[in-house]
């Protein structure tokens, strides 16, 4: 992975001076609030319920195992010995106290890591697949482009300070995982026709209180331009998107109010200016950079391994941890493996120090000392054996790292909700702990098979509940918390957005209502189908029915 | 104490102010909200200066002023002499148009100083603006930023072409200076250094 040189140990070092300054001068009382929350924000510190959250920047999810004990030492030396893995592939500290969050900067830069624009009006931190580099489906590895687009959207002046947050992701897969339709710009690598690295940008997406897609700007961008290409929209969108009300300040909202055709015309106009400027990537840049993402010093494997297939023969809950947690290769001999921070009952991307460290040491003997995190908020070693896949499930499982649940219900995406966020209509965590109790039976966890249940406090989406197949939405109805219900979400090529089944949801009927839609899926399906498939196939309508079969019987009753 | 600090070959100085700022008189502006709250950004090419306003703005004879854009283009003819003898500068609002301005100067160069105003800290605009009249323009004389200016933008502001910094009136320029010098090796380039970092180091291959 990138290795910093003294170019970047420098930024992050002032980094830290400047920030630690500013901190000094609002304890003094030489910044009012108002002043020093933007300042706050861009260094990833929000106030919160409890405490001030620091969120510190994993760009495009790459950790080494070095950054990660320092993240658990961390966590265990300024908070209370856990973490939470978002879903931007970020990790979060809920309880650190602000006057010690120049201290942990300058203990992060160590690590060559930061909290640079983690959050506040600015250019984001960039993420990607948490397979990059591995997927027998990629195309392009996007990494380098990625850092090289986070060297330039690290401090950009004239992006300093935009009208709202900026997000952008890269893929370089056939079948897309960082969900570049969600995003303000997605940046889509293929081969063109003449085998040349292209990009199909896509703008305009994003999810929050009003959940868009993307479309495509730009078909066919040579990748020497992706930064010209960004500043043209970026600039635009800058000078021209709202910022008299917050909520429709997004770049969406600009893109739907215009059109996606007179928005392109803009955008292209302003190219022209930029296009060859002096932020054209070089090819000798991309060489320096790519280098650190060279593949690893694989092994010649055979492409099985017959112990491996006899503890799999043999072992039912080896089994199900490789039929869910183990991912293809590009390599021969090798697999992704996916180390679960879903277990049942407990916060989902919550990492205790103790944990970090089993993770970072799995990853130093069995991966090459890298690791990834993943938007669905798990934890990844791309570059295991076969043969070493018994020993990390053993150990993992020691650890509390291996529920054999990927991509299965209980692998829920969650927000941190009313537990610690103060913009939240509800509480989400606990809702996630009693849905993963509801399905605690392994057997029937399996039997309903691939299904994204996703949880949101409020309507920002932190949660990313409109594109899962079941979404959750906290809503405020008189002062108390309810739950909000949408089906038919999908992230992916064929992303959508899903529709509301009816009126909310009080906490304790909801793993009654995830129960009565799997039900509905259970009856209804095909040998094929998976939930999402049924959805489509037989509409809202069934699902609905079952749901509020009850409540309608009761009123009708009452009527009666 | 003045609080002006002026860049001139990347060394910052306080200095004293030549100029006069000339605003538009006070105009009954009604509060606009959404959602309950207060709306605290006008939107890009927005119209606020009323004809009155600018009927009334008060141009002195005598001394170098910077005078309102509004006025500036409605009231060039008065302007002329003035502008002519190296006395007259335009500032603008950041809600404000740069066609405005350019579309109605012969030469952009003539202007001795352009400003612009920041009405809050957190609007981002400024920065556009700086680098367009610079680059797209080729403005060359003194670019300033007044308003809700301090210290935490300075760093940008100089890096998207602004030459000279009006310190909120509350604040320490001597203090602010420091912002100034925030980064040493800044990664892209921007109007101050066009070359990105790749391009400015040998980064090893
Ligand atoms: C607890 C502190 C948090 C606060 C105050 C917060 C606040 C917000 C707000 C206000 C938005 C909506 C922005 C907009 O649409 O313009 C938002 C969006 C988002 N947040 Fe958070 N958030 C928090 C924590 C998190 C966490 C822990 C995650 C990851 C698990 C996260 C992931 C996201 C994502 C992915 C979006 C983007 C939705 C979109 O594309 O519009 N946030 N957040
Ligand atoms: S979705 Fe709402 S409740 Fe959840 S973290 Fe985001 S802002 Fe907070």
């Amino acid at each position: 992975m990138y290795k910093y040189d003294e170019i970047d140990q420098q930024i992050v070092d002032e980094r830290v001076a400047q920030y630690r300054d500013q901190v000094r001068r609002y304890l003094a009382g030489e910044l009012s609030e108002d002043e020093f929350r933007p300042l706050r924000l861009q260094n990833g510190l929000y106030i919160q319920r409890h405490a001030p959250m620091l969120r510190i920047a994993v760009p495009y999810g790459m950790l080494s195992s070095k950054q990660l004990r320092k993240l658990g030492d961390i966590a265990k030396k300024y908070d209370k010995g856990y973490g939470h893995f978002s879903t931007r592939q970020n990790l979060q500290l809920n309880w650190p106290k602000l006057e010690d969050t120049p201290d942990i900067l300058a203990e992060l830069a160590t690590v060559q890591m930061h909290a640079i624009q983690t959050s506040g009006n600015c250019i984001r931190n960039i993420t990607t697949d948490q397979f990059v580099g591995i997927a027998p489906d990629e195309v392009i590895d996007p990494r380098a482009i990625a850092e090289i687009m986070r060297q330039w959207s690290t401090f950009h002046p004239e992006f300093a300070l935009l009208p709202r947050k900026f997000k952008i992701a890269v893929s370089g897969t056939a079948e897309d995982r960082a969900i570049v339709q969600a995003h303000d710009i997605g940046m889509e690598f293929y081969r063109d026709n003449n085998q040349q690295i292209a990009v199909r940008v896509w703008v305009g997406g994003g999810l929050g209180r009003t959940p868009i897609l993307g479309t495509v700007i730009r078909e066919h961008l040579e990748w020497q331009h992706a930064l010209t290409y960004c500043e043209a929209i970026i600039r635009v969108y800058n000078l021209h998107g709202r910022r008299d009300n917050a909520y429709k300040a997004r770049i969406k909202i600009l893109v739907k109010a215009l059109g996606i055709d007179e928005f392109r015309k803009q955008v292209e106009a302003e190219w022209l200016h930029l296009k060859d400027s002096p932020n054209t990537i070089a090819e000798t840049e991309l060489a320096r950079v790519a280098q650190h993402f060279e593949p690893m010093p694989y092994e010649t494997l055979p492409a099985h391994d017959s112990n491996f297939d006899a503890m799999v023969a043999s072992n039912p809950a080896f089994s199900a941890w490789v039929k869910r947690n183990v991912h293809p290769h590009k390599t021969a001999g090798y697999r992704a493996v996916t180390l679960s921070l879903k277990p049942h009952g407990k916060a989902p991307g919550d990492i205790t120090s103790e944990q970090m460290h089993v993770v970072a040491d799995l990853a130093a003997q069995y991966s090459f000392g890298e690791l990834r995190a993943s938007h669905e908020q798990n934890l990844i070693l791309a570059d295991v054996k076969l043969s070493d896949l018994f020993a990390v499930w053993e150990k993992a499982r020691a650890a509390g790292l291996a529920t054999p649940n990927i991509g299965l219900l209980t692998d829920i995406i969650c927000c941190p909700g009313g537990d610690f966020c103060s913009l939240a209509n509800a509480k989400s965590i606990p809702i996630a702990e009693a849905i993963q109790l509801q399905f605690d039976n392994l057997d029937y966890l399996h039997d309903i098979g691939d299904l994204e249940l996703n949880i949101s406090g409020c309507m920002n989406a932190c949660g990313h509940h409109h594109v899962g197949h079941i979404g959750i939405l906290g809503v405020d109805k008189d002062g108390s918390e309810w739950y909000q219900v949408t089906i038919g979400g999908k992230q992916g090529n064929d992303a959508s957005i899903g529709s509301v089944i009816g009126p909310a949801f009080s906490a304790e009927e909801m793993p009654g209502v995830v129960q009565k839609l799997i039900d509905v899926y259970i009856e209804a399906r095909t040998e094929e189908e998976r939930f999402i498939d049924t959805v489509r196939r037989i509409g809202v309508a069934p699902f609905k029915q079952h749901v509020y079969a009850d409540k309608n019987q009761a009123k009708e009753g009452a009527a009666a | 104490m003045s609080n002006l600090i002026a860049l001139q070959n990347d060394s910052a100085n306080i200095v004293q102010d030549e100029w006069t700022l000339i605003n538009l008189p006070a105009a009954q502006v009604e509060v606009r909200k959404q959602a309950g709250k207060i709306v605290l950004f006008k939107l890009t090419g927005e119209q606020s200066v009323t004809e009155e306003q600018i009927k009334n703005t008060v141009i002195p004879e005598k001394g170098k002023i910077i005078v309102p854009l509004r006025v500036f283009i409605a009231r060039n003819q008065e302007l002329a002499q003035k502008l002519a003898e190296g006395e007259v500068g335009v500032w603008l609002a950041t809600h404000e148009l740069l066609e405005d301005l350019t579309t109605n100067i012969a030469d952009i160069n003539s202007l001795p100083i352009i400003a612009i105003f920041v009405e809050r800290f957190a609007d981002g605009r400024i920065f556009s603006l700086g680098t367009l009249l610079r680059k797209r323009y080729h403005f060359k004389n003194e670019l300033r930023a007044f308003g809700d200016v301090l210290r935490d933008q300075l760093f940008f502001l100089k890096r998207s072409g602004f030459n000279s910094f009006l310190i909120r009136h509350d604040r320490s320029a001597l203090d602010a200076i420091a912002g100034l010098k925030d980064f040493s090796t800044p990664y892209q380039g921007a109007i101050d250094d066009p070359r990105p970092a790749f391009k400015r180091y040998n980064r090893g291959t």
